[in-house]
């Protein structure tokens, strides 16, 4: 296990075009993406990326909607930061961390209109969907904004509705075969500025080095869905630039890990 | 009614359903484990001796063994669990601290804290009890000085039929009286470090459902020493 | 053996019974249970004659007096530093013992060692509540900069610095970094990148598969394929006791 590197030993390495752990700049650790992980949960996932582990689940409530939206479904993204993923968590109310990791994801997924909201409503003004996504990582070895953006893809492509009786009572013993109305894809990938070179998928040593990172949320053909600055330094115009490149590429590759129809 | 048949198709009223067990599943805790019975599993994560804080919590004989017990909002059939303080989970916090510490010898880390994790991703009944079955194999993979690991299932009656291990539907069943017993045991000796019960049952069935519950304990433990075994290959060390 | 359940270097697991009736006696990390001797922790049974023992395989850092170890400095107070032994016990380092230099009384300690200053020092005392002094006057120990650090299993220290520092020193000669290791599991690697990270990865390796024998034949070939040069076996050098210098 590595301990906090200092800043400029990690400059020396990237000067040669090296991570810490030998990657390139620009290179992930192996992603695997498993799908039906948890029974009870209408649809789940679990995600690695190198040794970061993360478990998603998608439970769904039938509910009432809101007053200004009365023919749509909601969905709410949360992530908890358990202490049994890392030395570094702490049990109790969630921290900062843990909300804007839940904010980024959820800004990655509702407001790129992923999921047809519409679709959820089952009586206007009355009855809608609530689709519930609950990230939980296992193991944090760093980068876990990617790894939990694709955790939430991956379970909500996995959920399946549950029966609803005649009397409208939902039966969760019984699961139909009707999935999510998904429109998009989005995948997350966050970037990470350290002096003036930009890597990807940073390992725990290399997250407290960095000045300021960009998750870049993006569609299969390209489109930029969503944005989230993070970090105490500034990013210039060009940062950016180079940055949702790479995000858009990088998204392409973990987008393949998926399966399934690519949209 | 009679109880002939169990609801999962279980042979015997003593079987287990099926389990699997791995120690080291967690790279960044000292010490971890995955314990799955039937479709209720808990991940186990240890870590510790590390320093204690509040300083007012330190005991200067010995370390302090501190448990949290959580189930992911995904976890079980039916409605989302509600992240967030939740007094059920914080009752089997206590309780499996009482099941793991008999066994611990923290003598030699005065003033420190061996934490321990438990999360559920899903959960069919038996879920206290798994979470202990992981948490001891985790403390053993931290090398946590310990007498015996603990084992923990649940024993019982289901209508008038005295079972182990039962499952979410064996606890909903309705054509008779259910009790439903968690046990955690110390192997080697019997000694009982977790005892509850919900439901009714006579003192007859109660002592017999103890008597059949041991025999599980022996299997139970078999699983858990398999998943530490298959951890640390032995092999033919070269001499230092 | 009669009694015997178990055999030599066997992994054994708590609880689990490794003789049984009274010839043996049960030593370190193994207690008696009626007529059975029993396992207290994972780890490895060892027999010699009639005493049965155990190795750990894991488990924290148990600091002793005279063991060298790596440090980090936490916090500076007025007559000392204190530092983190990566154990549940931090460690005193006083304003004696953290440097060769006279120091003023009211100096600014921060000259010598400030908070984040990695060091390798040498355990002076430990009291039966854990207390602990290190020194840095001694050969070898001083602060360690330009270096990457990395933490294994301080019960895997032996394996990886090998019979009188042979693992070690092949390391270092293949890579070309300078290396030490701290007893408490603390490593510390310096030299070009690439070789850092050659480096770290063979200690991983001797790490995870000190079991195995004939290691140090496989880390040889290991060793010789990633930087495409032979490995001389030189005779073993006679250094000094562990977290010796380069």
């Amino acid at each position: 296990m590595m301990m906090s590197e200092s800043r400029k030993h990690i400059t020396e390495y990237l000067k040669k075009g090296l991570r810490l752990d030998g990657r390139k700049l620009d290179e992930f650790r192996e992603v695997s993406v498993e799908y039906g992980v948890s029974k009870n949960a209408e649809g789940s996932a679990r995600v690695k990326i190198g040794g970061t582990e993360v478990i998603a689940g998608v439970k769904l409530n039938i509910g009432t909607p809101y007053s200004d939206r009365p023919d749509e479904g909601t969905l709410m993204v949360g992530v908890e930061l358990y202490p049994l993923a890392s030395p570094e968590f702490e049990a109790g109310p969630p921290s900062i961390d843990s909300i804007e990791l839940a904010r980024v994801v959820d800004r990655g997924i509702r407001e790129a209109g992923a999921i047809d909201n519409k679709a959820l409503c089952i009586e206007k003004g009355e009855k809608i969907w609530i689709v519930s996504v609950d990230i939980c990582p296992i193991n944090d070895e760093g980068n876990l904004f990617d790894a939990a953006g694709l955790a939430a893809i991956a379970a909500i492509m996995d959920a399946k509705f549950p029966k609803v009786e005649k009397d409208g009572t939902v039966n969760y013993k019984e699961r139909t075969k009707t999935p999510l109305p998904i429109k998009k894809r989005p995948i997350p990938i966050t970037v990470w500025r350290i002096g003036n070179d930009l890597i990807v998928d940073p390992i725990n040593e290399e997250e407290k080095s960095t000045d300021a990172r960009l998750t870049i949320a993006s569609l299969s053909d390209g489109v930029i869905c969503a944005l989230q600055k993070g970090g105490d330094a500034t990013l210039t115009v060009e940062d950016v630039d180079k940055m949702t490149d790479l995000a858009i590429a990088k998204a392409k590759d973990l987008r393949s890990k998926l399966g399934g129809k690519s949209k | 009614m009679s109880y002939t048949k169990r609801v999962d198709g279980r042979k015997s009223f003593t079987e287990l359903r099926p389990i699997t067990a791995k120690a080291g599943v967690i790279a960044r805790a000292d010490g971890s484990a995955y314990f799955k019975i039937g479709n209720t599993a808990a991940y186990a994560a240890v870590y510790g001796p590390r320093e204690l804080h509040p300083r007012n919590k330190q005991i200067p004989t010995r370390g302090l063994l501190r448990c949290d017990y959580v189930m992911m909002p995904f976890s079980g059939m039916g409605d989302r669990v509600r992240p967030g303080p939740n007094r059920r989970a914080k009752e089997i916090s206590m309780v499996t601290q009482k099941a793991l510490d008999p066994v611990l010898d923290l003598q030699d880390y005065p003033n420190a804290v061996v934490d321990v994790f438990i999360c559920l991703p899903e959960t069919d009944a038996g879920s206290r009890c798994a979470g202990i079955c992981a948490a001891s194999i985790a403390l053993a993979d931290a090398g946590v000085p310990m007498k015996d690991l603990i084992c923990a299932v649940s024993t019982g009656q289901v209508g008038d039929k005295v079972v182990v291990d039962l499952d979410y539907a064996e606890e909903a069943y309705s054509d008779g009286p259910v009790s439903d017993i968690p046990v955690a045991m110390i192997p080697s000796t019997g000694e009982l470090t977790l005892l509850q019960m919900d439901g009714e049952i006579s003192k007859k069935d109660l002592m017999e459902a103890l008597k059949l519950v041991k025999e599980s304990m022996n299997e139970i433990y078999e699983v858990q020493k398999n998943a530490l075994k298959d951890k640390y290959p032995a092999g033919g060390d070269d001499d230092e | 053996m009669s009694g015997l359940t178990i055999n030599d270097k066997d992994v054994v697991v708590p609880g689990e019974v490794l003789a049984e009736g009274m010839d043996y006696l049960p030593s370190h990390g193994t207690y008696r249970l009626d007529d059975t001797i029993r396992a207290g922790k994972l780890g490895l049974a060892r027999i010699d004659g009639k005493v049965i023992k155990i190795i750990p395989l894991s488990g924290v850092y148990s600091p002793r007096r005279n063991d060298v170890i790596i440090c980090k400095v936490f916090d500076v107070l007025m007559s000392g530093w204190r530092v983190n032994t990566f154990t549940p016990y931090s460690a005193m380092l006083s304003m004696k013992d953290g440097t060769n230099e006279f120091i003023m009384k009211g100096a600014n300690l921060t000259k010598y060692h400030q908070i984040g200053d990695y060091i390798m020092c040498k355990v002076v005392n430990v009291t039966s509540q854990r207390l602990i002094d290190v020194t840095m006057k001694g050969p070898g120990l001083r602060k360690l900069d330009n270096g990457r650090f990395i933490r294994v299993n301080s019960h895997k220290v032996p394996r990886i610095i090998g019979k009188q520092g042979s693992m070690v020193s092949m390391v270092k000669n293949a890579t070309g970094c300078r290396i030490l290791v701290g007893q408490n599991g603390v490593v510390w690697v310096s030299g070009e990148p690439e070789m850092e990270i050659l480096a770290i990865e063979t200690i991983k390796k001797v790490e995870k598969e000190s079991h195995v024998s004939g290691l140090t034949d496989t880390i040889k070939v290991f060793l010789e394929e990633k930087t495409g040069k032979k490995l001389e076996t030189k005779a073993e050098e006679k250094s000094e006791p562990e977290g010796e210098q380069q």
